[in-house]
C-alpha cells in the first residue's frame, strides 16, 4: 500500500471554502455600484477621491503593520472596503489631502490601534468621516449640485432649514447634492440586495433600521419616504450599519441595533443641530454593541431555566 | 414543511459515490484486531489468551460493568496477540488479535432464540446485552443500558435514527433500502423490551428510496411511523432528531430519556434483528469506504476488527495521493495516522481524502460575521467560546455553555476566518470537565 503520511487534524475535515477575503471583496464589489453612480453624477473628481482614499487606506494599513513588525495583510480586502466607504461618505469637492487625512485616521485610529482586523469597536470609515466633519466643517459641508455643478444645500438641509422638499424620483436616482455614494438610492439598494443574497449582510439590520426611521418620522409628522431616500440613510443601512466587526452577532441583537440606530437618526434629523444623523447613529450603536450582545445571548437548546 | 431543527449547514453531501451501490460482503480478513473498548463505558476484559482457538461469535471480551458490552470473535482462528494496538481514537487500546483460519467456523453456542412473540422484555434485553450490541451510529452507547432506564424515568417514544446526515456515508441508507424488514424487526424488539407503543423512523429526504422502502416495511405494524426530515446537517444528531420529530428539547446536561425518548440507529436495529434471527452476536457491520482518495468507493459488510488497510485494498486501493484517512464522516470522524486501525462496532465509514482536497488554511482574526452563531444547532456563540478557549478563560466558556456543544463541526465548517472553533471548544470542554473532577 506504500508509505504515505496522513494529515492528522481535529474534525471537521471539510470547510465551506468561505473566506474573509471573499467577503471583503464582495462588499467592495457591491460598493462599486454606488461608486459608479457617484462618478456618473459628480464626474471624474469623485473617481479620483475614491481611488485616493482607498489607496491611502491600504497604504496606511501596510505601513502600520510593517512598523509593528507584523505580517502585512492588506490583501484581506478590509482596508479597501474602509477606503471606499470613506470616500462614498465625503462631499465630491473635498480637497484630496483632506481625504487622505481621513483615510489615515480611519485606519490608524479607527482600526489599527485596537489591534487590526476584527478588533475595532467603531466602524473605521465613520471614525474617519466624523474626524473630518469636526476638523474641516466647511469643506465637509460644501455640496456640489450634480445638475449644474454649482454648490448648494443637500435635500435634507433644504428640508430642515427652509422646508423645501425634493422629489422622490430625483432622490431615488441620485442627481441631488450630497456625499459621493449616498445620493443614488437605487444603486445602493442593488448593491445591498446583492450582499443580502450572498449572505454577507443580514437583512435584519437594514430592515429594522429603515423601518424605524420610516415609522418614527411618520409619527413625528415628517415624510417617511423622503427621510428614507434622502441623506446617507440608505448607504448607512446597507453598508455601514451592517459592518460585521462592529455590529451584534445575535439575530435579535441586530434588530435592536437597527431600531436603536433608527431612533437616533430621527432624533438628530428632527431635533438636532445637524441636518443628518446617520454616521452618529451608527457610531452610537457601535458603542452599544457589546452590551447588546451580552443581553441577547440566545436561549440554547435544552437550556434549563435557573431561578 | 419538513421537520427539522434550528441552525445547521448544507455541506456537499457526496453520497453519489456510493448511494446506489448495493452492500457487498467484504473478503474474510486474514487477521482481525478487536479492541476491548468499542463503546461508551468500561472496557472489556479479554477472556482468551494467546494460542487459544476461537470461533465466530465466541465471546472474547467480558463486560464486567453495567455500562459496557461484551465483544465477540468475528472470525475463526488462533489468537496471536492480546496487547494494546492502535485504535481509531488515537491512543492504543488493549486488543485481541485473531489470525483467521479461513474456515469461518461458527461457535456452537450461537443458536437462534425463541421468536419475538415468545420472548419476554427481559429476555430481549439480555439477548441484546449478550450480543454486545451498542449504538452503531458512532458513539457506541451500549443499547441494553438505554433500554433499561432507571426507576422514575418513563419512555413513551422510540426514534430510529435513519437520518445519516454525515456527508459521504451511505451505510444506513443502503441498509434501509436493502433490509428494511430487519430495521423494523429490531425496532419491534426494542418496543417490546421497553413496552413503548409509539415509534418514529426519521430519514432525511435526500434518501427517497429508503423512505419508500421503510414505509412499505412498517405497513401493518401499529404505532410505527416513517418521518421524512429536511436534509440538513446535523439532522441525525440525537438532540436535533428528537426536537425535529417530537418538538421536545433534551435538557442541558440531560439524556434523551429525560424527555421520555430512546433513540437508536437504524444499524443498531438491524443488528438486533440479526440476533433474533440467527443468534449471532454483533460481529459485522456495514461500512462505507469512500472519498475521492479510493479508486472504487463501496458499501462493505465488514467483520469487526478488519484493518482499514484491507478495506481500502478491496476498493481498488488509493486513488491519487491520499492526504487524510478518516474513520467516520468528514464532519465528526477522526483522522488516522496508521492504516492498521481496525473497523469497530461504531465505524460507519472510512473516508479517504486526496492530498489536494486537504487544505490547511492559516487562521485569520475573527471578523464577527456570526456565521458560526447562525450555524450552531445548539444556539451557542462559537465565536465567543473560541476566544475564551484561546485565552484560557474556562469559567467564561462554561458560563457560555461550552459543555452543551455537541462537537458537530458546523461552526468551524462555516468560519471564513478558518478558526478551528470546534477544536478550541473541545479543548475548553476538556478543561472544564477536568477541573470539575478535582
Ligand atoms: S464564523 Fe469565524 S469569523 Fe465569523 S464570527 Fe464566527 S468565529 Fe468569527
Ligand atoms: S461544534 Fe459545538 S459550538 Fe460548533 S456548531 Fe457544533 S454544537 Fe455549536
Amino acid at each position: 500500500m506504500g508509505e504515505y503520511r496522513f494529515l492528522i487534524s481535529s474534525s471537521p475535515h471539510i470547510h465551506s471554502g468561505e473566506s474573509v477575503q471573499r467577503i471583503m471583496f464582495s462588499v467592495a464589489g457591491a460598493l462599486l455600484l454606488p461608486t459608479i453612480a457617484g462618478v456618473y453624477f459628480f464626474g471624474y473628481r469623485a473617481l479620483i477621491l475614491v481611488v485616493t482614499t482607498t489607496l491611502a487606506a491600504v497604504l496606511t494599513e501596510a505601513i502600520f503593520q510593517k512598523l509593528r513588525g507584523k505580517p502585512v495583510t492588506v490583501w484581506d480586502g478590509s482596508a479597501i472596503v474602509t477606503g471606499m466607504l470613506l470616500a462614498l461618505n465625503l462631499p465630491p469637492g473635498l480637497p484630496l489631502w483632506m481625504a487622505v487625512v481621513g483615510s489615515v485616521i480611519s485606519i490608524a485610529l479607527g482600526k489599527m490601534i485596537y489591534g487590526g482586523l476584527g478588533t475595532n469597536p467603531f466602524n473605521p470609515a465613520l471614525v474617519g468621516r466624523v474626524f473630518l466633519t469636526v476638523t474641516f466643517p466647511v469643506q465637509m459641508t460644501t455640496w456640489i449640485n450634480p445638475v449644474d455643478g454649482t454648490t448648494g444645500a443637500t435635500p435634507l438641509a433644504l428640508m430642515k432649514m427652509q422646508g423645501i422638499p425634493t422629489d422622490y424620483v430625483r432622490l431615488f436616482i441620485g442627481n441631488v447634492g450630497g456625499c459621493i455614494g449616498e445620493t443614488s438610492a437605487i444603486a445602493i439598494l442593488l448593491g445591498g440586495l446583492y450582499l443580502i443574497y450572498r449572505g454577507y449582510v443580514d437583512w435584519r439590520i437594514p430592515a429594522s433600521y429603515l423601518g424605524t426611521v420610516a415609522v418614527l418620522s411618520f409619527i413625528l409628522g415628517g415624510d417617511p419616504i423622503f427621510h428614507l431616500l434622502a441623506g446617507g440613510l440608505m448607504l448607512g443601512a446597507f453598508f455601514m450599519a451592517t459592518d460585521m466587526v462592529t455590529t451584534p452577532v445575535t439575530k435579535l441583537g441586530r434588530i435592536i441595533f437597527g431600531i436603536g440606530a433608527g431612533i437616533f437618526v430621527v432624533l438628530i434629523r428632527f431635533y438636532g443641530g445637524y441636518p443628518e444623523g446617520v454616521s452618529f447613529s451608527i457610531l452610537l450603536m457601535n458603542a452599544f454593541t457589546p452590551i447588546i450582545n451580552r443581553l441577547t445571548v440566545p436561549r440554547i437548546y435544552g437550556e434549563v431555566k435557573t431561578r | 414543511m419538513l421537520k427539522t431543527f434550528s441552525g445547521g449547514i448544507h455541506p456537499p453531501y457526496n453520497k453519489e459515490l456510493t448511494k446506489h451501490k448495493p452492500v457487498e460482503k467484504a473478503k474474510l480478513p486474514q487477521k482481525v484486531i478487536i479492541p476491548m473498548s468499542q463503546h461508551v463505558g468500561a472496557p472489556c476484559e479479554p477472556v482468551v489468551k494467546v494460542g487459544d482457538y476461537v470461533k465466530v461469535g465466541q465471546k472474547i471480551g467480558e463486560a464486567k460493568a453495567f455500562v459496557s458490552a461484551p465483544i465477540h470473535a468475528s472470525v475463526s482462528g488462533k489468537v496471536v496477540a492480546v496487547e494494546p494496538r492502535p485504535h481509531a481514537s488515537g491512543a492504543p487500546v488493549m486488543s485481541v488479535v485473531i489470525e483467521s483460519d479461513g474456515m469461518d467456523e461458527v461457535y456452537e453456542g450461537v443458536k437462534p432464540p425463541k421468536s419475538l412473540d415468545e420472548l419476554t422484555p427481559d429476555e430481549i434485553k439480555n439477548l441484546i446485552r449478550d450480543a454486545g450490541i451498542v449504538g452503531m451510529g458512532g458513539a457506541g452507547f451500549p443499547t441494553q443500558v438505554k433500554l433499561s432506564p432507571p426507576p422514575g424515568k418513563t419512555i413513551d417514544t422510540i426514534i430510529v435514527n435513519g437520518a445519516e446526515c454525515e456527508p459521504y456515508l451511505t451505510a444506513d441508507h443502503r441498509l434501509m433500502v436493502e433490509r428494511p424488514d430487519d430495521v423494523v424487526l429490531g425496532l419491534r424488539a426494542i418496543m417490546k423490551a421497553t413496552g413503548v407503543k409509539r415509534a418514529y423512523i426519521g430519514i432525511e429526504d435526500n434518501k427517497p428510496d429508503a423512505i419508500e422502502a421503510m414505509k412499505e416495511a412498517v405497513k401493518g405494524f401499529n404505532g410505527i411511523e416513517v418521518v421524512p426530515l429536511a436534509t440538513k446537517y446535523p439532522q441525525g444528531g440525537e438532540k436535533q432528531l428528537i426536537y425535529a420529530i417530537t418538538g421536545r428539547e433534551v435538557p442541558s446536561g440531560g439524556l434523551p430519556m429525560d424527555v421520555h425518548v430512546i433513540v437508536d440507529n437504524a444499524g443498531t436495529c438491524a443488528a438486533i434483528a440479526n440476533v433474533l434471527k440467527t443468534g449471532m452476536p454483533l460481529i459485522e457491520r456495514i461500512t462505507t469506504v469512500t472519498g475521492a482518495g479510493v479508486k472504487e468507493p463501496k458499501n462493505l459488510l465488514v467483520r469487526i476488527g478488519t484493518p482499514v488497510e484491507e478495506l481500502i485494498e478491496q476498493c481498488g486501493g488509493f486513488n491519487g495521493e491520499p492526504g487524510k484517512v478518516i474513520m467516520g464522516g468528514p464532519m465528526m470522524g477522526i483522522s488516522q495516522a496508521q492504516l492498521e486501525v481496525p473497523v469497530m462496532k461504531g465505524t460507519s465509514g472510512v473516508l479517504v481524502l486526496q492530498k489536494s482536497e486537504v487544505k490547511t488554511n492559516e487562521p485569520m482574526p475573527c471578523i464577527r460575521c456570526a456565521r458560526c452563531v447562525d450555524a450552531c444547532p445548539i444556539r451557542l456563540l462559537p465565536t465567543y467560546l473560541g476566544k475564551f478557549a484561546e485565552r484560557g478563560m474556562w469559567d467564561e466558556a462554561e458560563r457560555y455553555h461550552a459543555l452543551d456543544c455537541i462537537e458537530c463541526g458546523c461552526c468551524a465548517y462555516v468560519c471564513p476566518a478558518n478558526i478551528p472553533l470546534t477544536q478550541l471548544i473541545r479543548l475548553a470542554k476538556n478543561r472544564i470537565l477536568a477541573s470539575k473532577k478535582k
